[in-house]
């Protein structure tokens, strides 16, 4: 096939670890076929481009871009903006892109905050100046700029229009080869793409469905952090009192988490039908909670309720672990309080 | 004390009030048919059980304009549906712990138990959780910048110093 009939392929990284790179470089010998099927037109993190390379293709010349990280500075968003013009079809790639994941948990606190942690009051730190970082410099070679960071974390959605969706921290490698083929299909071969604004390479309803273990009535007299119990490895992690996302979560990942005895982190974001995937862990987690009443310990239904969710930490932090920049609420309204008890 | 500046002087609070079908929405309804005032800062909306209240709709309330959110529903022990308004409590008590996270007064959301024949008792309530959340001041300031702005760098030299 003549290289410059192949279909252009591009994958950037804005605000992520790398993590979705690595997921979909382990589809395995199947990278070979990518290669075969693909014209790679930028992909940093194999490949040596420039985005000088990019500002100077035609608008539209990529066909598919997949898109990974949180928007958390102002080259994320030049860069999102860049690629979205050159894109025919752009993916919003992994938990960061989809809705905000990690990065986006700073929302809880503020920029100001943020960058006092990480430049001026940590035991680590060496920076007696107090020096934070400027967006510009005057260096002897001339002005030198650094990219502006952000109050809050936002995801690709929320700064340019995304065609689809792909979830996950990181997306399991065998869901990308599916969409790869799906997408190769439909550039070659006429094959239809899936509606626009689909969440594809993932399932619609809940992890649980797709967790073999056993499920049973729930009633949790305290929730255990991994550190705190052994889990039963038959058992409903949830029963257990061992924070599971699965109610919560979109499935498509095999319930990988939860069969090797670890609660779901809820990394595929929402499932269909659910606006805010914190909301809906606080619905699950409240109805399980066992207190007794009238009270037969002498505490009221209160101090029950209140003595049960000590034992949690970190809700918000728990609950959107990897939906925070899309959460109804999205960021805190001032820096974070400590909790409140 | 402080003194007050004109958005706070004429600042009038937004409360929305989830009631239930079977006590509190009756309450209200007593309350109206017996003269027993209550103020119109809040905006009532009936649901089937307290039990139905998403955590997500109380989000929305206050992300999308509401000051402060009463929920309402049967004394415990009296729910229509058994024991719903247990799961009420629960999931109150979880979100206010979390919305503190997000930097949200917990008082911005009470729960109040009214059995339908508390018309006098529920109206009191609306006038205090009012009252509590004006206190409070606006949820949405004017002054509040956009979620995602930028901030200048002389402004992050001045919050970080």
């Amino acid at each position: 096939m003549n290289q410059n009939s192949k279909p252009k392929l591009a994958m950037y990284w804005a605000s992520s670890c790398g993590g979705c790179e690595i997921s979909t470089l382990n589809i395995g010998e199947n990278i070979l076929a990518v290669d075969e099927l693909f014209e790679i037109a930028f992909f940093p993190c194999i490949a040596d481009f420039k985005v000088k390379d990019v500002e100077g293709y035609p608008d539209g010349y990529i066909d598919v871009c997949l898109f990974n990280g949180a928007i958390r500075n102002s080259d994320n968003q030049e860069m999102a903006e860049l690629l979205r013009r050159k894109s025919k079809v752009l993916v919003a790639f992994g938990a960061c892109a989809h809705q905000g994941s990690i990065p986006a948990l700073s929302n809880l606190t503020s920029r100001a905050a943020t960058l006092e942690t990480v430049y001026l009051d940590n035991p680590t730190l060496d920076n007696p100046q107090g020096i934070l970082p400027n967006t510009q410099y005057e260096a002897d070679e001339g002005l030198l700029e650094l990219p502006t960071f952000f109050n809050t974390v936002r995801s690709l959605g929320q700064v340019v229009p995304v065609d689809y969706t792909i979830p996950g921290c990181p997306p399991e490698p065998h869901q990308i080869w599916t969409v790869l083929q799906a997408v190769a299909a439909a550039l070659l071969q006429g094959a239809e793409l899936p509606p626009a604004g689909s969440i594809i390479g993932a399932g619609t309803v809940a992890v649980c469905k797709e967790c073999t273990r056993e499920k049973e009535e729930k009633q949790i007299g305290r929730y255990y952090r991994p550190f705190e119990i052994v889990p039963d490895p038959e058992r409903c992690l949830l029963s257990q009192g061992i924070i599971c996302m699965g109610a919560a979560t979109r499935s498509g990942c095999g319930a990988l988490c939860p069969q090797v005895g670890i609660g779901c982190r809820g990394c595929y974001g929402p499932p269909d039908g659910v606006d805010d995937q914190g909301a809906a862990m606080i619905s699950a987690l409240a109805s399980v909670m066992d207190t007794t009443y009238p009270t037969d310990n002498g505490n009221s239904l209160e101090q029950q309720i209140d003595t049960l969710i000590d034992t949690l930490a970190d809700p918000a932090g728990t609950f959107y672990r990897f939906s925070l920049a899309n959460a109804v609420l999205g960021r805190a309204r001032q820096p974070a309080s400590p909790v409140h008890k | 004390m402080e003194t007050l500046n004109a958005e706070q002087l004429n600042f009038e609070p937004v409360v929305v009030g989830f009631t239930c079908n079977w006590c509190s929405y009756r309450a209200a309804d007593l309350a109206g048919m017996s003269r027993a005032k209550y103020p119109a800062n809040i905006r009532l909306v009936r649901f089937m059980c307290s039990g139905r209240l998403d955590p997500v709709f109380i989000m929305k309330a206050l992300k999308g304009g509401a000051d402060g959110v009463l929920i309402t529903g049967c004394h415990p022990g009296e729910c229509h549906y058994l024991e719903q308004n247990y799961k009420a409590l629960k999931r109150f008590k979880l979100l206010r712990r979390m919305l503190s996270q997000f930097g949200y007064e917990p008082e911005r959301v009470q729960l109040v138990w009214a059995s339908a024949a508390e018309g006098t008792y529920l109206a009191h309530q609306i006038s205090r959780v009012v009252e509590e959340i004006r206190a409070l001041g606006p949820l949405h300031r004017a002054s509040d910048t956009p979620s995602f702005e930028l901030i200048g760098d002389a402004q992050l030299q001045e919050a970080t110093v």
